[in-house]
């Protein structure tokens, strides 16, 4: 079985997998990642969105062996030693961005991608667009959009620009 | 999914001779279609060759040509300079491909070997007249697709660079599927020196095809106004639950329009 | 909001919005969902489901799957059969007209003779990995004969069609009536103009975004069986899995439902895959764990809505409303599903007078068995349909009357004063405004400014539309006594368990379950208000039958006027028991002990006790009285609540139509409820929130098709359109509340009224936008294709523009 060498969460992380495992069947199964969900088979829900190499990708739709190599963030890595919540995370609360919490850790992963990708702002329909990959069946998603625009300045360090509003 | 050997081969000649030596032996480029299929055992290959070790991403000018290579992600056409200064239609096009993380992934050559139908791509390289360029001979757009999920390729010859002739104007409507959002309707239009063309996805029952109707219409005069009344058979249309025939053919004529408009 | 203040209740915890407990757990990637779990020496099932919609099994053959790498066991129908087990059980029991009860056909853990619907379950497999059980699936050989299939009611009540079950005959289940026949026809004698319409309440399917997920597990030295689910009612499954299924008395089943992802219905219902890993984790001795799979919830998970109907209103020469006349025609799938027959009966009929004083109403239900999904409750249950079905009739009856639609509302609301009010059809509003919310939430919509905002659409050639609703529910289904009259099987109490520990922390069980709703933070707030300690010294705990003596669980929005009520019911008996201790400390007569504040207080005199005092006398009693009193503090409380609870409001859509292409852009959302007393505003807008988008998915996107062989067309997020950010607006919510009169806490509930009010809001705006094409209904989802459809028919030159 080949043999997969992962950073995750800044941690070192082996496991023997077959060919065939699922970036997400390693770090729920193997790793017990368990913050990572699985809410469909056609890969579009987003409930299993990570960071791999700085970017947001399903996990459902990787295998395992193909991200070889790859630093992994997933949400389980996302607050501070202390407990600290990223910025988005503490939005998500702040703006009751969530209910039943199952699409959370890929929303949140999907969200601080949207926003680091996007240093020169973001206006709210740009925020929905951006949210494709990312089915939520609770929110109503007006919440969500919500706590990420009032994520951004705390991650960028300043003010929303205007005329992104 | 059934299972596989995997294998990542570190040259392009490797990965023929894998995908050569065993018929059963399927390529992997960004896994946006192919992982879905083998996770509803649809494909049960033997060998899966893993392409993201050749080296084949980037993007190029060569003189009136942006060539772009199999590996390339609908993210970095979407947000390419190139391809921005040269064909901006084709950068429109990627980046409504899918949603964000489908983009990071997904590549160019993934997307024209697997010829779906209501893929956005293969409307550009058809309209633009682009030439797919493999391990083994250059294929121009009009021999390369040839039906729904069927091209030219033979089995272990790989799409290695896209080269698109660069347009005088161009441009890109997408009417997408409510709920895949694959395309239902996507036109490509193109104005170029030789003349217009005008490509059709997502609508066709036998897969992308030119609108050679409104490309005479078009070329006599370029504007919307010009192929309002240019009908499309019903009967070459697909039908599903979000479409009827008649509800396509209609839609290739409003999105034609609205991509010509937008030519400005 | 007018607030009553109860004399029990201190101000502070009620009406702040404290972020939510839960939610650390759940950024932190720290929920704890069934899949979560795995148990030691775990195995895995999969079922092998029919591909034809109907047919006759012939022969199962398991030898070559057996024989597959990694297989524990196969089981089939004819294993069940054999060990005895019996079929998943309905909870409500409708007698037709007649008198006779519905007809109900069993509904088997394993297919046993024949398959009903694609995704109805043939066999189980069970192996070390859930690949090695996909194998060993393929590996079955099944000899399955097709039957002709009926997909949907035309279908299934034409003459001479296939019979789901032989022993329903033209595959009726019930034919059931209510309200008075005479007088709506005498109404409909006298009326001026008849307003009729004819609509189709489309199938959804649920998708909350957890897969359903069940964990048998079995301890052979005790006995003792435990399924961890994802339901929202724990107790109601032990009851129906331990009594009905699989005979194992309470004391050996535990129902465990950790953080579960969504419900909104889908997971209230008893599922064979319970039962099935349940039963198999002791046959095989290791625990069994399955998860479904999204393509396979698409043919599992009950689906909901799925009617016809037609209905007439008889109307005056002054616009009031004289008698109502429905009729209505209800999918109930293949079999039986757990509360399906109340949903189009008591939980829809029942509503039919809205916020109208219509006098005469009478209404008829067939419901009819297909070879579909079962269909149960979808958020809000039978009351979407009713709402639907009168807000575009009362449209469809301003248009016959050349009224306006908010004079002809105004008309026939029930008058605020009337409270509380008897309809014709059973129910007793207790209280309501109906003219508040319409106000409220015209001037937030800015409802008069609508025609220049039309005029300057079509200036860019679009076509502009406004819609209201204005509508009534009912919740927190209840008293159990009238449910049993009307053919529940099962209570509808709750319980609350307040258990006070010796340092003044407390920890509320509940019965109720909490997955989105945000319980642990609302039901923390209404014990930290109601004793006076701080929030975070309250712990709730719930969805494990080990730990709660018993609960109903959460469905029709009962978890905070029935739940919550319960909980206050209990604290009472907490702050009782507890100033008798006071009085013994303080050697004054309970009579005169006060509790304000968290401090027992003796009237007049600035003696006291704090709450922390008090409860570590309950558990350190040295000086107790113990001849009067039990040491310890610690209470639980059923409660029976003594009517339903009638949440309302007024919705307010607004949209843009592309007349070109038929798209439907939503513009603006505007939802102003009634939902008595609210706890935490923050989570009450979340889920208005919610509800809303189901509501406008249901309204324009969401579509469960099947063909005419029964196939589902929309089986996967392929081709099922789920709401995306995108296809929505911000969405502005009021609240305007009355309170309940009848619980002590005023609490009406707010779970569903986002999903009932408003389709109906999308759809009148969608047929306002379309005015000048002569529509006056579309049905729902307002597609694309359907609006292009319209207007291509109406008016073909414009179509080719
Ligand atoms: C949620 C979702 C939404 C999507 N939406 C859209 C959309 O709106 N529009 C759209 O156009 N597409 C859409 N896609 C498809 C997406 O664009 C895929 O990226 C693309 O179809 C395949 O590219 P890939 O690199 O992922 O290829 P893979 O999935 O890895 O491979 C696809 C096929 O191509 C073969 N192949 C790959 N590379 C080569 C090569 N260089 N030479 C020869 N054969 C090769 C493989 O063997 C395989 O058979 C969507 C996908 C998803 C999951
Ligand atoms: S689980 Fe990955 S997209 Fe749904
Ligand atoms: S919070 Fe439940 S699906 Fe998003």
């Amino acid at each position: 079985m080949p043999q997969v060498k992962l950073t995750v969460n800044g941690k070192p992380a082996t496991a023997e997998v077959e060919a065939r495992t699922l970036l997400v069947e390693m770090l729920r199964e193997n790793l017990h990642l368990t913050g990572t969900h699985v809410g469909c088979d056609t890969s579009q829900c987003g409930a299993c969105v990570v960071k791999i190499d700085g970017k947001s990708v399903k996990s459902c739709t990787m295998l395992a062996v193909q991200a070889n190599g790859s630093e992994v963030t997933t949400i389980e890595g996302l607050a501070a030693a202390d407990g600290t919540l990223h910025p988005m995370q503490e939005m998500f609360r702040e703006h009751h961005g969530l209910q039943c919490g199952f699409c959370t850790p890929g929303m949140v992963m999907s969200a601080i991608d949207l926003v680091e990708s996007h240093p020169e702002g973001l206006t709210e329909q740009q925020i929905r667009e951006e949210l494709e990959g990312n089915i939520c069946r609770c929110t109503g998603y007006h919440n969500i959009v919500k706590a990420i625009a009032a994520a951004w300045p705390l991650m960028h360090g300043r003010e929303l620009p205007q005329a992104a509003e | 999914m059934y299972d596989f050997n995997y294998q990542k081969p570190a040259a392009i000649d490797d990965a023929v001779k894998a995908l050569g030596s065993d018929p059963e032996a399927k390529a992997l480029a960004g896994g946006m279609t192919f992982i879905p299929v083998l996770k509803q055992r649809l494909a049960k290959p033997s060998t899966v060759v893993d392409l993201a070790g050749l080296g084949l991403s980037g993007i190029r000018r060569e003189g009136n040509a942006l060539v772009i290579k199999a590996m390339t992600t609908h993210r970095e056409v979407a947000n390419s300079k190139d391809v921005a200064d040269a064909i901006p239609a084709l950068a429109h096009l990627a980046s409504h491909i899918g949603d964000r993380q489908v983009r990071y992934r997904g590549t160019m050559g993934g997307s024209l070997a697997n010829n779906d139908p209501s893929a956005c791509y293969p409307s550009a390289v058809l309209a633009l007249g682009a030439t797919i360029r493999t391990t083994r001979r250059e294929i121009a757009a009009d021999d390369y697709f040839q039906g729904m999920f069927t091209t030219a390729l033979e089995p272990d010859e790989l799409i290695v660079e896209v080269s698109f002739p660069i347009p005088e104007k161009a441009a890109y409507e997408k009417f997408p599927n409510p709920a895949s959002r694959y395309a239902m309707v996507g036109v490509f239009v193109a104005k170029t020196a030789g003349g217009v063309r005008l490509a059709v996805t997502g609508a066709g029952n036998n897969g992308v095809f030119r609108h050679t109707a409104m490309e005479q219409a078009l070329s006599a005069s370029f504007s919307p106004d010009a192929i309002r009344d240019v009908k499309t058979p019903e009967g070459d249309m697909n039908s599903d639950i979000h479409a009827s025939a008649a509800y396509r053919a209609h839609l290739v004529g409003v999105m034609a329009r609205r991509a010509v408009a937008a030519c400005g | 909001m007018n607030d009553t203040t109860l004399p029990h209740i201190v101000k502070g915890g009620i009406g702040a919005s404290p972020k939510r407990v839960e939610d650390r757990r759940f950024l932190s990637g720290r929920g704890h969902y069934t899949d979560d779990i795995n148990r030691p020496g775990q195995t895995y099932a999969v079922f092998k489901r029919s591909d034809v919609a109907h047919g006759v099994i012939r022969s199962i053959d398991t030898s070559a799957a057996r024989a597959m790498p990694g297989v524990v066991a196969i089981f089939t129908g004819d294993d069940i059969a054999k060990a005895g087990i019996g079929g998943v059980p309905c909870g409500w029991q409708i007698h037709s007209k007649d008198g006779s009860p519905m007809v109900e056909p069993p509904h088997p853990v394993l297919a046993q003779g024949k398959v009903r619907y694609v995704g109805d379950a043939v066999a189980m497999v069970i192996a070390e990995t859930v690949d090695q059980a996909k194998d060993a699936a393929e590996a079955l050989v099944i000899d399955i004969d097709p039957l002709p299939a009926v997909s949907n009611m035309i279908a299934a009540t034409a003459e001479g069609a296939a019979l789901v079950h032989d022993d329903a005959k033209g595959n009726v289940c019930f034919d059931w009536h209510i309200g008075d026949k005479d007088a709506v026809d005498a109404a409909f004698a006298k009326a001026h103009k008849v307003a009729t319409i004819d609509l189709v309440n489309n199938r959804l399917v649920p998708n909350p975004i957890e897969p359903r997920a069940a964990i048998g597990d079995f301890d052979q030295s005790t006995g003792e069986h435990t399924l961890y689910t994802t339901s929202q009612n724990p107790h109601v499954i032990r009851l129906l899995m331990g009594a009905f299924v699989l005979q194992i008395p309470e004391h050996k089943l535990r129902v465990v439902a950790p953080d579960v992802g969504g419900g909104f219905g889908a997971k209230i219902f008893h599922y064979i895959e319970e039962a099935a890993v349940t039963w198999a984790a002791a046959q095989v001795n290791r625990p069994v764990k399955w998860t479904c799979e999204r393509s396979e919830s698409f043919i599992t998970d009950a689906h909901g809505r799925d009617h016809i109907t037609h209905a007439e209103l008889a109307l005056a020469e002054d616009g009031a409303f004289l008698g109502l006349r429905v009729k209505t025609m209800a999918n109930l799938g293949a079999y039986l599903s757990t509360f399906a027959p109340s949903v189009p009966t008591y939980l829809s009929a029942t509503l039919l007078a809205g916020v109208y004083t219509t006098p005469a109403i009478y209404s008829e239900v067939k419901a009819i068995f297909t070879n579909t999904v079962p269909v149960d409750a979808y958020r809000g249950a039978g009351r979407p349909e009713t709402t639907f079905l009168l807000e575009r009739l009362v449209d469809v009856a301003a248009k016959t009357m050349g009224m306006d639609r908010v004079a002809i509302r105004r008309r026939n609301f029930i008058p605020a004063d009337a409270y509380p009010y008897q309809t014709p059809v059973a129910l007793q509003y207790d209280s309501g405004n109906h003219e508040a919310t319409l106000a409220r939430c015209m001037e937030l919509a800015d409802w008069s400014g609508f025609e220049a905002r039309r005029a300057e659409s079509a200036k860019r050639g679009k076509l502009r539309g406004i819609g209201m609703s204005t509508y009534l529910e009912a919740c927190g289904i209840a008293p159990s006594a009238v449910a049993g009259a009307l053919g529940a099987r099962a209570g509808l109490y709750e319980v609350a368990n307040v258990k006070v520990h010796p340092t003044g922390s407390v920890t509320l069980y509940t019965g109720t379950h909490s997955h989105g709703q945000g319980h642990e933070t609302t039901f923390a707030q209404l014990v930290a208000d109601q004793l006076g300690v701080p929030f975070e010294q309250v712990e709730i705990v719930h969805g494990d039958t080990s730990k709660i003596p018993f609960g109903m669980g959460t469905y029709g929005s009962r978890s905070l006027a029935v739940g919550g009520s319960a909980i206050v019911k209990a604290v009472d008996k907490i702050i009782a028991k507890s100033k008798k201790i006071a009085a013994h400390l303080m050697e004054a007569s309970v009579d005169d002990i006060e509790f304000k504040d968290g401090k027992f207080t003796v009237a007049g005199t600035d003696k006291s006790k704090a709450f922390g005092e008090i409860a570590l006398t309950a558990y350190v009693p040295h000086n107790y009285p113990h001849e009067e009193l039990e040491p310890g503090l610690d209470e639980t409380a059923f409660y029976d609540p003594k009517n339903f609870t009638f949440p309302g409001g007024c919705h307010i859509c607004e949209v843009e139509v592309d007349p070109d292409t038929g798209v439907v852009n939503l513009l603006n959302f505007t939802a102003v409820d009634d939902i008595g007393r609210v706890i935490n505003p923050m989570i009450v807008h979340g889920q208005v929130h919610g509800g809303v988008a189901q509501g406008i998915g249901q309204a324009l996107l969401e579509h469960a098709v099947y063909d005419e062989t029964g196939q589902l067309l929309s089986g996967s997020l392929m081709d099922y359109t789920m709401p995306r950010a995108d296809n929505l607006v911000n969405i502005h919510v009021g609240t305007e509340s009355t309170m309940c009169t009848h619980n002590p806490l005023g609490a009406k509930g707010v779970g569903e009224v986002g999903a009932i009010g408003s389709p109906p809001a999308v759809i009148n705006a969608v047929v306002d936008a379309l005015r000048d094409y002569g529509v006056t209904h579309i049905d729902m989802p307002a597609t694309p294709q359907k609006i292009w459809s319209i207007i291509n028919a109406a008016t073909p030159r414009m179509a080719a523009e």
